[in-house]
Parts: structure tokens; C-alpha cells; sequence
């Protein structure tokens, strides 16, 4: 009805000037509207997401444009062993980064979401190592994980004297594996802690008491009150989670670059290493193209987790 | 643990148990609440810790752990920051970085207040679906974007250059903006729109006068996670900038100050500890609107 309003407003104002009546014209401010957002959206998003596809079935090399070369990429990467080792660790990282963000995060949430002095202060300390550039907060784990000067072997060896020698973190490709996922974990709890605590806050009390009231114990209200309402919420951040986990990047670069002998390598840092300094970009979009059926996975879970929230809250679907 | 509570007290107190106005069971409350939370907050806060005592001591007691204690330092140095601030091109890169930063955020925003106006308040038919394209558009990560980013860029000659950044940065910026600003445009009443309407704005005047100072809080909480978003941004300025004076803080810190196999841990650290400054105290000023955003995001 707005719309109507405004409608025949302009009709009686004809002292206007013609810019002003355009931009008063609906579908003329639309386009205008949209415009930046969409254009800039197209042309450094969408067009290279396409792009991209085309590269992974040429050979294009840096400084040289390649052909067609169908699913060549594909079959010799299927043969590479690193790439496949980079798929294994990509699905270990994200499976197990994933499950101890969210247990701890929920624990964490859980934590936070009782009556505690100074509640604020608390919650915006804890966020710092989200807020923190990755890339940064990543090289001070370098220096923890350092294999002569790492405190944390220190504090075993010579404080607590529970092993005899210092533990050689990033040599390995097991320890150094184990050391990412450490470093990813201490990341992502921060945010999925406080997105947690947002969902567990909407949590109407009335339900713990009529819960109460029919004699559930603890562990049945955290069951069939706090995780059912907390649902929705843990989808979507699971989802973003599980997208940016198994896409990172910045981390494994930062702390081993893809070493001991490429046994770290994540499917985007080894998309990376073979585009951009080894100049194959066709392999390399053609490695980071591999990653999109896991992509649409998470997000078709994304959307059905959202759908059932609205769902839930009876709200329309605008 | 609660349940046996719930069995031993009389019911009346039942209502404790849940934690709301439970100060009656100290010692307990101390295992299984404070204990574990202050675990998280030192582990959560200890590499912030380290960084900042790395920074400051001088190479004799930073590689010698017999006769130093590690964990204090006896003779602070300022050494490692000098050695930073004036040997090497870290404030130009401090500089690069905030004007990335800042020219990218203006510019997304700038598309989001007007991509989340129409979307929400011109309502058009197909206007969910634009959102939800937009919204798509934050799923699509970028690192299966930057290689054909990179030609691109090439292409269009932009390479090395920090506008290669401010053009690529809005494509993460601008779908996370215009959702946090949908969001906050749906709690804004239309009758003060309508208002003002009838009283003869336009709707760019609406827009400017009436739903932008209404959304200021949104706007606020956008621009800055924006902000933060892009000083954060590693894999782009990594592809795109080549020359050592245009890199941006995480990527040159990672690149510049690491040379052969002799690491500098003091001044390292020294420059992770600088380039995380400037967000930080930004987080400082505004930590309900990082909430708010956080949340907000994750609710919409």
C-alpha cells in the first residue's frame, strides 16, 4: 500500500524535476539499487567461478593461454598421490577440527550461558583469537610448535618431566598433522561459542521448568529441551564451520606450508602451490574444482537447516 | 551431578539446581563452571601472551630456556619493534593494509545499504531469490576463487596493484553486509517510511533521511566486521601483490620477515603483535557490535 502511496503522490507534485521523478520511479530505483552490489557481485564472483571451471579442463599455464583438454587434469590428478594424501588430510582436518570446535564450543556456550560476574568482559576476551588475523595468531603457534624452543615441550619435559625429549611438532607428518587441527580447533571455538551462546540465550526458561516440573534430570533437559531449541542455530554455524574448515587455507600456509614433504596439504593449499608459484593454473582450478561437490553438500544442508527454522518459528518466508 | 541434587533437596530449591540463583553449592560450582572456564581463557589467551613476552625479549634469554624462565623476561627490549618499525617497510605495509581495508569497506557498504534497501524495502517480484543469491554468494569460498581471480586480475591489469584488492575484497564483503542490513532494515518500522513519504520524500530521501540514521547500529557492526574481514584477508593479497612495498600486514609478516633459515622469532612476533593492534583496539571500542554482527549473521 506503500507502494500506492508513493504513486500517486508523484502525480500531484508536478513541480518535480524529471531526475527526481526517475529516481522515484520503482523499477528504474531498483536497477539502480541492485546495480553495484550485482555488478561487482558478477563480475569478480560469478564470472570467475566460471572461469574457473573452464581452467580446470585446459592447460593453461601462467603467461600462457591453454586449450581444451577435457578431463586430463582430472585423470592425472587421480594418479597423484599428493593430491589424493591432500583429500585425506581435507576430510580429517574438517571431520575432526569440526567435532572438537563444536564440543568444546558447545561446552564452552554452556559455560558462558550461566550467571557469572563480569559476563561481558568475559565473552569479548574470549572472541580475541577470532578477531585476531589468522595468519598472525597463526605464526605465534609456529613459534609454539618450534621444535628446539617450544614451550609447550618445555613445560612437559623440563617443568613436568613427563617425556625425556622435546617434541619434534612439525617434522613429522603425523604430529604436524594433529598440530594443525590443534591450531584450527583454538581458532574456531571463539565463534562457535559465542554464536552458540546467542542461540542458547533465546531459550525461554519456562521450558527447563515445565521440563523440571516432570522430573528430567539434567542431561534429559540438555537432550530434549536445550539441544532441540539450539538445532536451527548449530545447523547454520555448523555449516559455515564445515565451509570455511574444509576451504582453509591461511592456517596450514602459515604454520608447515604443505610440509614435511607435502604430508600437510590441504586441497586449497595445494590448488595454491601447483596454480601460483608453479604457474599449472589449470591443475590448480582444476584441484580447487574437486572441492565444489563438497561445497553443495554443505550448503543444501545450510538451506534445510534454515528452512526448519523458519518453520519453527512461524514466520513467512521473506 | 544435578540430578542427585534434584533427588536430595527438598523440591522447593529444585529451582537452583538449574544454575540461575545457584550460590548455595560452592564447591561444585567452582569444578564444574569456573574451573573449566578459566582453562578456556587461559589456553584461549596463552599464544596472545607469548607473542607479546616473544616480542619483547632480547635473542640472549629468547633461545635459552635453562637460565631464563620462558614464561617472564628479565630484561625487557624494545629492540625487535625498532628493528621493525624502521628496517623494514612494515609501516608502509601498516599503511597498504588500512587503506585496502578502508576503501574496500566503504565500497561494499555503499553497495549493501543500497542492494539491502531494494531487496527488502522496494520488494519487487523475485526479490527472495536476489537474496538468496546473495546469500550463495557467501558460501562460495575464496579459495576455489583465486586462481581464475588471478587472470582475471592479469587481464585486466591490475596486477600487483591495490586495486586488484579493493575490487575483489567487496565479493566476501558485500554478500555478509547486505544480509546483516536486510536483517536490520526488517526491524525498522515501514510507517516512519510511509511518514515521511506522505510528507513528500522521495525514497533516496527516505532512504538518507529515515532508514539509514534508524539503521546506524547496523551499519556500524557491518562496516566494522568489514573492515576486519579485510585486514584479515591472506589468500588474495598473497595471489595478487608481488612487490614486497605493496604486500598487506599478514602477508608480508608471513613472506618479508621470514628470510632463509635463520627465523628472527623476536621481531616476528614483534610484527604479528603490531598488526594485530589496529583491530583490536577497533574490537575494544565496538565488541557489542562484533556480537551483535556475529550473531546477527548467523541468525538471519
Amino acid at each position: 500500500m506503500a507502494i500506492v502511496a508513493a504513486e500517486t503522490r508523484t502525480s500531484y507534485q508536478l513541480d518535480q524535476s524529471w531526475l527526481v521523478r526517475l529516481f522515484d520511479n520503482k523499477p528504474f530505483l531498483i536497477f539502480i539499487c541492485l546495480l553495484p552490489a550485482i555488478g561487482l557481485l558478477t563480475v569478480f564472483l560469478s564470472y570467475p567461478l566460471g572461469l574457473g571451471i573452464w581452467l580446470a579442463f585446459t592447460d593453461t599455464r601462467i603467461g600462457r593461454a591453454g586449450s581444451f583438454i577435457g578431463l586430463e587434469n582430472f585423470e592425472s590428478l587421480w594418479h597423484d598421490r599428493v593430491f589424493i594424501t591432500s583429500v585425506w588430510n581435507t576430510l580429517l582436518y574438517t571431520s575432526v577440527a569440526t567435532i572438537g570446535k563444536f564440543a568444546l564450543g558447545l561446552w564452552l556456550a554452556l559455560l558462558l550461558n550461566n550467571h557469572l560476574p563480569m559476563k561481558s568482559l568475559l565473552r569479548a576476551i574470549i572472541l580475541i583469537p577470532w578477531i585476531v588475523p589468522t595468519v598472525l595468531s597463526a605464526i605465534a603457534f609456529w613459534w609454539i610448535y618450534d621444535p628446539q624452543f617450544s614451550i609447550i615441550s618445555y613445560v612437559l619435559v623440563d617443568v613436568l618431566g613427563w617425556r625425556d625429549t622435546y617434541i619434534d611438532f612439525l617434522g613429522q607428518p603425523w604430529p604436524a598433522r594433529w598440530s594443525l587441527i590443534a591450531a584450527n580447533i583454538w581458532r574456531g571455538i571463539p565463534f562457535v561459542a559465542i554464536s552458540l551462546l546467542a542461540g542458547l540465550q533465546t531459550i525461554s526458561p519456562s521450558l527447563y521448568e515445565a521440563a523440571m516440573l516432570d522430573g528430567a534430570n539434567a542431561w534429559q533437559r540438555f537432550r530434549h529441551v536445550t539441544f532441540p531449541m539450539l538445532m536451527p542455530i548449530l545447523a547454520v554455524v555448523l555449516t559455515f564451520s564445515v565451509l570455511f574448515t574444509f576451504t582453509d587455507f591461511q592456517l596450514v600456509y602459515a604454520i608447515t606450508r604443505g610440509g614435511p614433504v607435502n604430508a600437510t596439504h590441504l586441497m586449497a593449499t595445494l590448488a595454491f602451490q601447483r596454480g601460483i608459484p608453479g604457474g599449472q593454473l589449470g591443475e590448480g582450478a582444476a584441484i580447487a574444482v574437486a572441492m565444489i561437490p563438497f561445497l553443495v553438500m554443505a550448503t543444501l544442508f545450510s538451506y534445510y537447516g534454515l528452512s526448519r527454522r523458519k518453520w519453527q518459528q512461524g514466520e513467512d518466508n521473506d | 551431578m544435578t540430578d542427585q541434587t534434584l533427588a536430595t533437596r527438598p523440591p522447593l530449591t529444585e529451582k537452583e539446581s538449574t544454575g540461575v540463583i545457584d550460590w548455595s553449592s560452592g564447591p561444585r560450582r567452582f569444578i564444574t563452571l569456573y574451573l573449566p572456564l578459566s582453562l578456556f581463557v587461559l589456553i584461549l589467551l596463552f599464544p596472545f601472551y607469548w607473542m607479546a613476552i616473544t616480542a619483547i625479549k632480547p635473542n640472549a634469554e629468547l633461545l635459552d630456556y635453562k637460565n631464563h624462565n620462558p614464561f617472564w623476561v628479565q630484561s625487557p627490549t624494545l629492540d625487535n619493534i625498532k628493528k621493525l618499525l624502521f628496517e623494514t617497510d612494515y609501516p608502509q605495509w601498516l599503511w597498504t593494509t588500512m587503506m585496502v581495508a578502508t576503501v574496500a569497506t566503504a565500497l561494499s557498504l555503499f553497495a549493501s545499504v543500497l542492494a539491502a534497501y531494494a531487496i527488502q524495502r522496494l520488494k519487487f517480484r523475485g526479490s527472495q531469490y536476489v537474496g538468496l543469491g546473495i546469500y550463495l554468494a557467501y558460501l562460495v569460498p575464496p579459495s576455489i576463487l583465486f586462481i581464475p581471480m588471478a587472470t582475471l586480475i592479469f587481464q585486466l591489469g591490475l596486477f600487483d596493484s591495490p586495486m586488484a584488492l579493493i575490487l575483489t575484497y567487496p565479493t566476501f564483503l558485500i554478500p555478509f553486509c547486505t544480509w546483516l542490513l536486510i536483517g536490520y532494515f526488517k526491524s525498522i518500522p515501514y510507517e516512519l517510511e510511509e511518514c515521511a513519504m506522505i510528507d513528500g520524500a522521495t525514497r533516496l530521501q527516505t532512504l538518507w533521511m529515515i532508514t539509514l540514521p534508524l539503521a546506524m547500529p547496523g551499519l556500524i557492526s557491518a562496516g566494522i566486521f568489514a573492515f576486519t574481514l579485510s585486514w584479515n584477508e591472506f589468500i588474495y593479497a598473497l595471489a595478487f601483490i608481488q612487490s614486497a612495498e605493496k604486500k598487506t600486514v599478514p602477508v608480508a609478516v608471513l613472506t618479508q620477515l621470514v628470510e632463509g633459515d635463520v627465523y628472527h622469532w623476536g621481531s616476528l612476533m614483534a610484527g604479528a603483535l603490531l598488526g594485530s593492534i589496529p583491530v583490536a583496539l577497533l574490537y575494544s571500542f565496538f565488541v557489542d557490535y562484533y556480537v551483535a554482527s556475529l550473531t546477527g549473521a548467523v541468525k538471519e
